[in-house]
């Protein structure tokens, strides 16, 4: 036995092998750099997230999963919950007493529900965890109406397959399936940390629910309408997940 | 450099796959085999090479098709996932709930270069993370899959047995032990490594989903600790996966050149035939 530990002669083949190699490992390195969006690749990458709205609705969505709940010891300090708007300063509404919220679309019975109406309605109150696409989290109680109810008593054809969400926030608008909009911990929310939810946090109602991503939960609320094709919105149409399941 | 036949190379194949059995307790040397085996032809009506000729290594089928399509698949799958992990992680680089305090963490508050990004937004970041997700966790279904079927976990997979053999193993590399230790295809510290690094796949793996469906996996993420712990972890993944990523390389290149070839076309010529 010959021990060469240091072998000359790697084999012309191997050389070979390895500019090959250094070749395919420099155009992995290039695809990365730049902050490459994906160029011809970005159709298959958008069919991608389709599939992932398909899974996440499909697979992972349940109305039997609840979210955990918390103490409110666990609650995050108001001052370091962010809060963001498309709107600067914050949208506030000219008339409080004039909003009402409409309910259409495909339904039997559109509606139009005043603050009073729905904080009459049967009263579901959480403190869960938020989930921003960014990363953060943070712990609030919300408090608020069953969306659930609304939609039983708006009573949806069977043709409505979506729900679109619209708000006074200059044009903010978000899609939601029906199964998510229907989850027992998805709320038409009026009260953040037991006060009346203030401009930052949606006033007089938004949407909120433990099962979405936060901006999936339309602020300032104007509008549902149930659809049969599924509704873009503000981010979503610029390229995030459609469904932003968490 | 031609090739040898099919036939020859099923002849120099066979006899190693013996030698290679760890359990063959007082094994000779296991080099010293190897030419032997190579200069019996099945047919025999070629004389053996003289014997002024013994340096010429043996040419070995190392690795399957299957490894190695998984293992640049992995590869090239792993820049993409850490690329596009660090365009995520610049929409909020701490970890952490809001409200503090943050996680040690020696990158807190700080952006990574453009030039390691992939996606060029968070949406971008996001939508490349979770299209390359699926292939690298199929590819690696497909690795495991392939090592349980044909049963070769057990050239791979360390076990308490392999602890004093990695003692030993570091000591030949500490130069405090002349001999190279018997081993079957790898030594037991490229055991610990390739284990390690199949546990430290499976736990980006469960760390991503615990991330990604935070709610509907509520049990997932509260095996990782929470939302936040898992997200940590997952970040940390990256860093081993780098370190090993680079010792890896380096090792193949200074330790065992030969082995890049067999990893791209199968065929191993160097200077640890004993690997087979």
């Amino acid at each position: 036995m010959t021990d060469d530990r240091f072998p000359k002669n790697l084999g012309a083949l191997s050389r070979r092998d390895m500019i090959r190699l250094g070749l395919t490992a420099g155009a992995a390195s290039l695809a990365t750099a730049c902050g490459w969006q994906g160029g011809p690749l970005m159709p298959a990458i958008q069919g991608a997230s389709r599939l992932n709205d398909w899974v996440g609705e499909k697979i992972f969505l349940s109305s039997r999963h609840l979210a955990p709940q918390y103490p409110h010891s666990a609650r995050t300090p108001e001052g370091a919950f962010p809060a963001y708007s498309i709107t600067h300063p914050l949208p506030q509404l000219t008339d409080p007493a004039g909003w009402a919220l409409e309910v259409g679309g495909l339904v039997r019975q559109p509606t139009r529900l005043t603050l009073e109406m729905i904080q009459a309605m049967p009263r579901v109150r959480y403190t869960v965890k938020h989930h921003c696409v960014e990363g953060w989290s943070a712990i609030a109680t919300w408090t608020g109406a069953s969306l659930a109810s609304v939609v039983r008593l708006a009573q949806p054809t069977a043709a409505a397959k979506y729900l679109r969400f619209d708000s006074f926030d200059k044009g903010y608008s978000n899609g939601w399936d029906l199964e998510s909009a229907m989850h027992p911990q998805t709320i038409l929310a009026y009260a953040f940390n037991d006060h009346p939810l203030g401009p930052a946090h949606g006033a007089p109602l938004r949407l909120y629910s433990p099962v979405k991503l936060g901006y999936k939960l339309t602020k300032y609320l104007t509008k549902i309408t149930f659809t049969a094709e599924r509704p873009g919105g503000y981010w979503e149409d610029q390229g995030y997940p459609w469904l932003g399941g968490v | 450099m031609t090739e040898p036949s099919e036939e020859t190379q099923a002849a120099a194949e066979a006899p190693q796959e013996i030698i290679a059995e760890p359990a063959a307790p007082a094994a000779p040397p296991v080099v010293e085999a190897v030419p032997a085996a190579v200069a019996e032809p099945e047919p025999a009506p070629i004389p053996a090479p003289p014997p002024t000729e013994p340096a010429r290594r043996p040419l070995v089928k190392r690795h399957h098709g299957l490894v190695r399509l998984t293992h640049w698949a992995n590869a090239v799958l792993l820049v993409g996932m850490i690329g596009s992990g660090l365009q995520i992680y610049m929409a909020f680089t701490h970890f952490g709930p809001r409200g503090g305090p943050y996680y040690p963490n020696p990158w807190d508050g700080k952006p990574f270069p453009l030039s390691v990004r992939l996606g060029g937004w968070l949406a971008g970041g996001l939508n490349w993370h979770f299209a390359l997700a699926w292939p690298f966790v199929l590819s690696g279904l497909l690795y495991l899959g392939y090592l349980v079927f044909t049963g070769e976990w057990r050239s791979l997979l360390f076990r308490p047995r392999d602890v004093p053999r990695a003692w030993q193993m570091q000591l030949y590399y500490l130069r405090l032990r002349k001999e190279h230790p018997p081993q079957g295809k790898h030594n037991a510290l490229q055991k610990l490594a390739y284990t390690s690094i199949l546990l430290l796949g499976i736990l980006s793996v469960l760390t991503g989903f615990a991330i990604y469906k935070p709610t509907e996996l509520a049990w997932l993420t509260a095996l990782f600790g929470g939302y936040q712990p898992a997200r940590y972890w997952h970040f940390w993944a990256v860093w081993i996966f780098v370190a090993f990523t680079l010792v890896h390389v380096a090792l193949v290149l200074l330790v065992d050149p030969a082995s890049l070839r067999a990893m791209i076309t199968g065929w191993y010529r160097g200077r640890f035939p004993s690997h087979d």
